[in-house]
């Protein structure tokens, strides 16, 4: 084997490759070349790091250097610099410009532990050479050599592994329910449809270590009793579904998945159902439903599908994240996963970061770290200086944190005390400047779009309360609003089909548990204290500040503002849509948004 | 089947293992109510509004769906059932195109009965409704879906039971609706026009297209000679437009009132059935004699014509080419009738109550006419007949006819039992028995072929032939019958195929029943009861011992499949594309 001095690790995920990033791997590639380095230096394709927000990012080993933001132009300094003098490019250089801020030792990495993340930004995920030497399919051969399937169960229950993709229910038992039921045929299904707005986690596992999840199935495979499984992945993953293909093909070809693995009488084939991007197709029986060939719909439960799931035959769904957690559980015991985490929840949980914060992305931490924690340390707090105000966990069916909350752990159980869910790991941050109606306008918003239609509460109630809140933020809401949003969100979590329906209302319950006011303030004073509402909004032109310049007559698109040169100006408020091309163009502050 | 103690609303009780929990509580006198459910066709937990609690689930379940199990503690009225049961019946109503004064299922709309039962008073939801153009450009079928309320009975039944599947799902959430293919009308799809979506509608989403006031035109025209023909099973179902128990005979009554509304001349559509089994039987024994193809497959049900025409074009040749009764009579009334009165045939006008909305189109097609007048002017509903009956304020219960008109007004009991599944082939088989053999038939209830069975088979022995024979009714079971035909795994000489399951008792003309009602009662059975009643009773019960009919051949057509019979009784098929690329 060749041992090379350095090696270069360029990310290939979804959102560097958008930025370039696979030309950078060339140009890269190239220069090496050129400088005769390259029986010494090695480029490996990987996939995400997390730190999505910086991207493109380049690592280069052994100094653990973290190059963000990294261009095309940026290359010949890098292969000068670093790669032929040793010195580190610090103007590149992630977080603080700080020379000694490693992969090991930035902020971004220190307090997360990667588990289910644990070879992406390490591997090329399209070598399944390099996942075995990352102690690839050990775990499955040693399922298939050394243990029953009763045993390959007993592992993962005592390990207390929950589902990862939204409510929390023990992977074992599931597992269990399915290995005892009777069926000549059974089924292993991944649910990669990850849909929650922000969320990524399970397109950067597929993207970066497609391996571990075909792995993972094929140990779910022999614990059930199955032969057959599928995985159903958006085709808005087209690099997830590309290295998938590449994987199955490199397993198949390694005698890994097929017929007879290992030499054993277990046989494991794996299928890819590309799903058209619905979200309710992440609720298990609408995924199994798409699967069969019809219409994503959830059907009513019982029959559960452990009993009568995909084709009416005894089937698990397990989340891309879950299964990525059990080869290393397999490997490494139940006892060393229960380290970590807390005792209700144990092991990690892979959170997307987006909105209000610094470092946007993928962070993989223990169960029972605060959002405190995450917020401030790992996503290096809130720009701009500017105050915290909610975290949304749960995508459209959790709910919003407040302050106050701050220093809870995040485990599956305390978030749903807080009115709010894990979900699929989608964390949101909001500040000041966010209206706390909106947001739950906008979540509302995407669950009326993405119902099925199936059952009336759903298909109609999200839509009369989405009704109620666009009139609330357009300064049209009355006194009795709020009573019938309570009233219908009772309604709809109580009468809706599927888990979906049911948790739908639950952003506009949690911001009515914690930012009552807010409600109250836009439906009785019509004003929106954050200044989003824009129809609660009026810009005015301070007569003090004003110069009569006319710049804000120029670019005012409805002709609402009047007033001769050098004298000041007035803002005809009938007239005005508010669009706030005053407030920008206006030199002298004299705009302000009230 | 095992039994399970279950306990509901505090009342122990064993139950089938099969049952759902909404079958359970039927058992105690609980009826839960329902709006999606229809019993073995639609049971898929949608409308929400058959919600119970159940110790053993978190949250409301649906009970339709719900299957019993052993120790199963179920409560079906506490406050939150209510609450939750009646807020999502006033979000259904909220979306829903409530002009309920004007509309035709006024007062037999389920939506409206439940509305009233769970004592909707006001509607605290109101917002967007959606709205859609109707579908009115099929002779027989109106799609109106601002009725709709997404129940999906009439797709189940479609899809599943019929396998016609032109309209499904479309579009998601609030804007989902039930469609056809390409947004097309229902004219331009593979609809069959067997009405059977519109018989478990529970609103007015899917209706007959109204030919009432047609009719009425008809016979306010001094000008015209207004016939009509009433076919076998509407006699037996009309009633129960009028309250009557299902599978009342009701002949006098409907002969009565269709007299009093103002024909001049009112018929049975039976004798056609008559001339039909002169036709059908010569045209089969022509076949089995002449090494013509088989197995002949019956072509009275302009459904299941179509549905060939659209799916099974390999069997085209199998079709028998004989009209349907409907057709034959017409065009016997327009041509010997109107000879015989010395009316000029273009003053007739042929009117023809059936139980059926295929017949609607069927009377359109171009082949269905002689010297270019139609054989049947206008096709009304056993439905329709009844909104007439009820506008000209007839008495329905009261009023009595004893017989049909003269002089085409006598009819068989063979011609009768065209009405239930089986019945062409059990008139048929009376009749070519006693051609072939020369010999009376001893028993004249051929009890193999009758029944609500999807499939019948029978072997009957007519001299030293063996007549294999096999009865088919809906068209989901007719395709099975036609696959295993053209696989080989089964072999016949004559086949009986009706478009809608039960045959024409349960056509997609005859009076709706509610979801609650037909989980008690099977319409299609108590309907063919009523029928082969009518049957017994009659004094002729051989099509070839019909006096007219055999009178007809005698002074008109000559003989049974002969010139003029092939002129005037005889039509042919169109391979059918589904869906034309230049459409």
């Amino acid at each position: 084997m060749h041992i090379y001095s350095s090696h270069v690790l360029v990310c290939s995920g979804t959102t560097c490759s958008s930025k370039q990033s696979i030309l950078i791997i060339d140009k890269l590639k190239d220069g090496i070349k050129r400088k005769k380095l390259n029986e010494k230096i090695q480029v490996i394709t990987t996939s995400c790091f997390g730190l999505c927000t910086k991207g493109p990012i380049v690592v280069i080993y052994p100094e653990g250097a973290i190059y963000s933001n990294v261009t095309l132009n940026d290359i010949d300094e890098i292969i000068n610099e670093h790669l032929v003098n040793g010195r580190i490019v610090k103007r590149l250089l992630s977080g603080d410009n700080n020379e000694n801020n490693s992969y090991e030792t930035a902020d971004f990495f220190k307090k997360q532990e990667r588990i289910a993340l644990r070879n992406c930004g390490v591997i090329n995920p399209e070598m399944i050479e390099e996942y075995i030497a990352y102690d690839g399919y050990q775990a499955l051969g040693k399922v298939l050599t050394d243990m029953t399937p009763e045993q390959v169960i007993d592992k993962v229950l005592d390990s207390g592994l929950r589902g990862r993709g939204g409510a929390g229910f023990p992977t074992g038992r599931k597992w269990l329910f399915a290995a005892k039921a009777k069926g000549d045929k059974k089924y292993v299904c991944c649910n990669a449809d990850e849909g929650d707005p922000g969320a990524f986690m399970d397109r950067s596992i597929l993207e970066g270590d497609p391996h571990s999840i075909i792995e993972a199935m094929a140990i779910a495979a022999y614990g059930i009793g199955s032969d057959q499984g599928y995985i159903y992945v958006r085709a808005e993953y087209p690099i997830a579904v590309k290295r998938l293909n590449i994987a199955i093909k490199q397993a198949k070809d390694m005698g890994l998945l097929g017929d007879n693995i290992f030499e054993t009488d277990f046989s494991f084939n794996l299928e890819l159902r590309l799903g058209a991007g619905a979200f309710v197709c992440g609720e298990e029986t609408a995924l199994m439903t798409s699967i069969e060939g019809k219409r994503g719909e959830p059907r009513p439960r019982p029959p559960f599908p452990a009993n009568k799931g995909l084709f009416q035959k005894p089937t698990i769904l397990n989340n891309v994240e879950t299964l990525a957690n059990i080869p290393v559980i397999i490997l490494k015991g139940a006892n060393w996963f229960k380290t970590i985490g807390t005792k209700k929840s144990p092991g990690t949980k892979v959170f997307a970061i987006g909105g209000k914060i610094n470092n946007t992305g993928l962070v993989e931490i223990p169960m029972g770290t605060t959002l405190r924690e995450v917020i401030y340390d790992i996503g290096g707090g809130i720009p701009n200086g500017k105050k915290f105000k909610a975290a949304q966990t749960g995508g459209p069916s959790g709910g919003c944190i407040p302050a106050s909350h701050l220093d809870v752990p995040i485990e599956y159980d305390t978030l749903i005390e807080l009115g709010s869910m894990m979900g699929s790991g989608g964390l949101i941050i909001m500040d000041e400047d966010n209206c706390m109606v909106d947001i739950a306008k906008f979540f509302l918003e995407f669950s009326v779009d993405e119902s099925c239609g199936k059952c009336p509460p759903c298909r109609i109630g999200t839509k009369r309360m989405y009704e109620i809140l666009k009139r609330i933020t357009e300064g049209k809401g009355e006194v009795g609003d709020i009573k019938t949003l309570e009233e219908l969100s009772e309604t709809i979590q109580a009468a809706a089909l599927c888990g979906l329906g049911k948790s739908s209302p639950n952003p506009v319950l949690s911001t009515l548990r914690y930012f009552r006011h807010e409600y109250e303030e836009h439906i009785i004073n019509k004003r929106c204290s954050a200044g989003v509402c824009k129809e609660l909004l009026d810009y005015i032109i301070i007569p003090s500040d004003c110069k009569g310049c006319t710049k804000c007559i120029k670019v005012c698109p409805t002709k609402a503002i009047t007033g001769m040169i050098k004298e000041p100006h007035i803002i005809n408020q009938e007239e005005c849509i508010k669009c706030g091309a005053c407030l920008e163009a206006c030199p002298f502050g004299a705009i302000i948004r009230k | 089947m095992g039994k399970v103690n279950i306990t509901i609303d505090g009342i122990d009780m064993k139950v089938p293992e099969d049952y759902s929990v909404l079958e359970a509580a039927r058992e105690v006198g609980v009826d839960i109510p329902t709006l999606c459910y229809l019993k073995d066709i639609n049971e898929i937990g949608a409308c929400r509004m058959c919600l119970v609690e159940i110790k053993q689930a978190r949250g409301l379940q649906a009970s339709c769906v719900y299957p019993v199990s052993e120790g199963l503690d179920i409560i079906t009225n506490s406050e939150s059932i209510r609450k939750a049961r009646k807020a999502t019946l006033e979000l259904i109503l909220s979306n829903h195109d409530r002009s309920c004064l004007t509309c035709n299922r006024n007062n037999s709309c389920e939506l409206q009965a439940l509305s009233d039962r769970l004592n909707v008073r006001e509607l605290r939801y109101e917002g967007e409704k959606t709205l859609y153009p109707l579908d009115l450009k099929s002779h027989s079928i109106v799609r109106d879906n601002n009725k709709c309320i997404l129940c999906r009975r009439c797709i189940s039944m479609c899809k599943n039971i019929q396998t016609v599947s032109v309209i499904d799902t479309t579009e998601r959430g609030f804007y989902s609706n039930i469609s056809s293919p390409f947004d097309l009308s229902l004219n331009d799809v593979p609809c069959i026009s067997c009405g059977q979506c519109i018989n478990v509608c529970p609103v007015n989403a899917l209706r007959e297209k109204d030919d009432t006031e047609l009719v009425w035109d008809a016979i306010n025209d001094k000008s015209k000679h207004v016939v009509v023909q009433t076919a076998p099973a509407t006699r037996v179902a009309i009633g129960e437009e009028f309250g009557l128990p299902i599978g009342t005979r009701c002949t006098k009554n409907m002969v009565g009132a269709l007299r009093r509304i103002g024909f001049d001349k009112v018929f049975d559509t039976d004798t056609g059935a008559d001339l039909t089994i002169m036709e059908e039987g010569t045209e089969l024994l022509h076949r089995l004699n002449n090494g013509g193809k088989l197995p002949m497959i019956t072509s009275c049900s302009p459904g299941w014509v179509t549905f060939c025409e659209y799916n099974f074009p390999e069997f085209l040749d199998n079709l028998s080419t004989c009209k349907s009764p409907m057709q034959m009579f017409g065009a016997v009334l327009k041509t010997y009738y109107a000879k015989k009165t010395n009316i000029n045939p273009a003053d007739i006008i042929v009117v023809a109550v059936m139980p059926c909305i295929a017949k609607k189109a069927e009377s359109k097609r171009p082949e269905m006419s002689v010297n270019g007048l139609a054989d049947v002017d206008h096709v009304i509903t056993t439905r329709e007949l009844a909104k007439m009956i009820k506008e000209a304020g007839i008495d329905f219960h009261t009023i009595s006819s004893d017989h049909y008109d003269d002089p085409m007004g006598d009819a068989s009991g063979a011609g009768v039992i065209f009405g239930a599944t089986g019945g062409v082939m059990e008139a048929a088989i009376r009749t070519v028995y006693e051609i072939v053999t020369k010999k009376p038939l001893d028993n004249l209830d051929i009890i193999s072929v009758r029944g609500i069975k999807g499939i019948k088979e029978a072997n009957v022995q007519i001299g030293d032939f063996t007549l294999k024979a096999a009865v088919a009714s809906g068209t989901g079971n007719a395709r099975k019958l036609l696959e295993m035909v053209k696989s080989g795994e089964k072999d016949y000489h004559f086949i009986e195929i009706m478009a809608c399951p039960g045959g024409c008792v349960n056509g997609g003309g005859q009076p709706i029943q509610s979801s609650a009602v037909r989980s008690k009662y099977d319409l299609r059975e108590e309907r063919a009861k009523a029928i082969y009643a009518e049957d017994v009773k009659l004094s002729v019960r051989k099509s070839h011992e019909n006096k007219l009919v055999q009178k007809l051949y005698k002074e008109f057509l000559g003989e049974p499949g002969g010139h003029k019979s092939h002129e005037l009784l005889h039509t042919h098929y169109i391979d059918r594309e589904k869906y034309p690329i230049s459409q």
